[in-house]
């Protein structure tokens, strides 16, 4: 059994599921043009993730297997629902700019994936922890991703001009693909190359590998 | 283990999920509702403020919104018969002005038109026949004018204000209260930085037609036409037209051109 403080430090960089387990690319790719929008999104998915880890341990017993993957569903989606009523109370502004994404946390790879690979086999604290944990990890990548993004591509972080744009009167000529989904691919790949350069265990052994010259050779 | 993949077991795991899930989420978006019903009503009310250049970021607090709000005169535009309608005369057709919806009218078929292709320029099907707009007056005379527009964009459609001068020509602000574009891209109608570029340009020529476009690139600005010109949004052509078509409706004579020339004089 995997000890409480493992399970939580663990996604951050040895087990991150955008680096290790490539999980959650498609709102890593939507959502990281700014900071601001990407915090918020890190913190209603750590959240979820968490919530939907523990209730779905709860009952983990209870669930047939037949149906297992409905039933997560089912609580996913809830949670998200709740979540999305939450923001707009709360934060209009920002869930105005989060639009769809909010309700696409359903479709994120990472909230099924630790329900099915985690909360399914472990008690409800831990798989909390869990869930929080790859949360995190994922916050990790996303605000990294973001940051570069939002730096490069408008001149400012969290909103702040840090770079005055010339159409502002500066002098900065922002990058207009780091505005556009691909260039979060770019940043996403060279950050999981970073990876698994400093954690070399990390580097998934070739599927095959080119063999010897095998030339037949038949007696004359 | 074969009693929990049982035919009952599974129908009721099933059931009682269901039940469980369904109360949590009734229960949350019924006690949120009117929250997140005053958020957007405030919200909207802001992008008319904005519009009307009442509203400044960072000075102006949404808490004196309604207050701000109260400034305005309020009127409702019949587009059938092009007249402005006050208070007293919106009621006797059986309409609260300050409760009336459009976007909720344009849905129901005896207060809205279908539109034939050819006039639906914005591509909004259906058209309230009232809308209401916002007069500010200095004194007598009339010092700005917010008026609603929508029209479609790339994915979605476009809800926002448009204010003008005095001389019901002058743009004063632009704001979008509801889109779902792209976000960086279609969703830069939204930068203030866009939004500004909006201010003191002309919607009717000297034709007394709309002359207001949103061209490719960046606007000449000692050109002839540059007082009718914005630049386009790059990487959001078919947004921009859309807001294009949304002006050129709204302002022109199936939206509300006629009724601005007639309080114009």
């Amino acid at each position: 059994m995997s000890s409480m403080k493992e399970v939580l430090i663990a996604p951050l960089f040895v087990n991150n599921p955008i680096g290790l387990q490539i999980l959650g690319i498609c709102s890593a790719l939507a959502v990281t043009t700014k900071m601001s929008v990407a915090l918020v999104m890190c913190i209603a998915l750590t959240l979820v993730t968490a919530f939907s880890n523990l209730f779905i341990s709860l009952i983990r017993n209870q669930i047939p297997s037949s149906i297992r993957i409905i039933v997560q569903m089912t609580v996913i989606a809830s949670l998200v629902i709740v979540v999305d009523q939450i923001l707009g109370a709360v934060a209009y502004d920002m869930s105005k700019e989060l639009t769809v994404f909010v309700g696409l946390i359903i479709t994120n790879c990472i909230v099924m994936g630790r329900a099915e690979a985690f909360a399914m086999q472990n008690p409800p604290v831990l798989s909390f922890v869990d869930g929080i944990g790859n949360g995190l990890g994922y916050s990790v990548v996303l605000m990294l991703v973001a940051t570069i993004r939002e730096f490069l591509g408008s001149g400012s972080l969290f909103g702040y001009a840090v770079m005055p744009l010339i159409t502002n009167g500066g002098w900065y000529n922002p990058m207009g693909m780091m505005l556009l989904p691909p260039s979060a691919f770019f940043i996403i790949g060279l950050l999981i190359w970073g990876l698994r350069a400093w954690k070399t265990e990390q580097v998934e052994e070739p599927e095959y590998e080119i063999g010897g010259h095998t030339a037949l050779t038949r007696p004359v | 283990m074969d009693n929990k993949d049982s035919i009952q077991n599974i129908i009721i795991v099933a059931v009682s999920v269901c039940l469980v899930a369904a109360i949590i989420v009734a229960g949350s978006a019924v006690s949120l509702r009117p929250t997140i019903q005053m958020n957007k009503a405030l919200d909207k009310n802001k992008n008319i403020l904005v519009a009307a250049g009442l509203f400044e970021k960072g000075v102006t607090d949404n808490a004196q919104i309604p207050e701000l709000m109260t400034s305005f005169d309020v009127f409702l535009v019949d587009l059938e018969e092009k007249t402005l309608l006050n208070a007293e005369q919106a009621s006797a057709l059986g309409i609260d002005i300050a409760e009336y919806d459009q976007r909720k009218a344009s849905k129901i078929p005896a207060m809205s038109k279908e539109l034939s292709s050819a006039d639906d320029i914005a591509s909004i099907t259906r058209r309230a026949r009232y809308s209401v707009v916002y007069l500010l007056k200095d004194g007598d005379d009339i010092s700005r004018v917010v008026l609603p527009v929508h029209g479609y964009g790339l994915w979605s459609t476009l809800y926002g204000f448009v204010a003008l001068q005095g001389d019901l020509t002058t743009v004063t602000g632009i704001t979008f209260y509801d889109q779902k574009e792209t976000a960086g891209l279609g969703g830069e109608i939204d930068n203030p930085a866009w939004k500004a570029l909006w201010v003191g340009k002309q919607i009717y020529g000297a034709d007394g037609e709309v002359a207001l476009k949103v061209i490719k690139g960046t606007v000449d600005r000692n050109g002839k036409n540059a007082k009718y010109q914005i630049d386009g949004l790059s990487g959001a052509t078919l947004t921009s037209r859309g807001v294009q078509n949304l002006i050129a409706y709204w302002l022109g004579d199936e939206g509300f051109g006629p009724v601005l020339k007639s309080i114009k004089g």
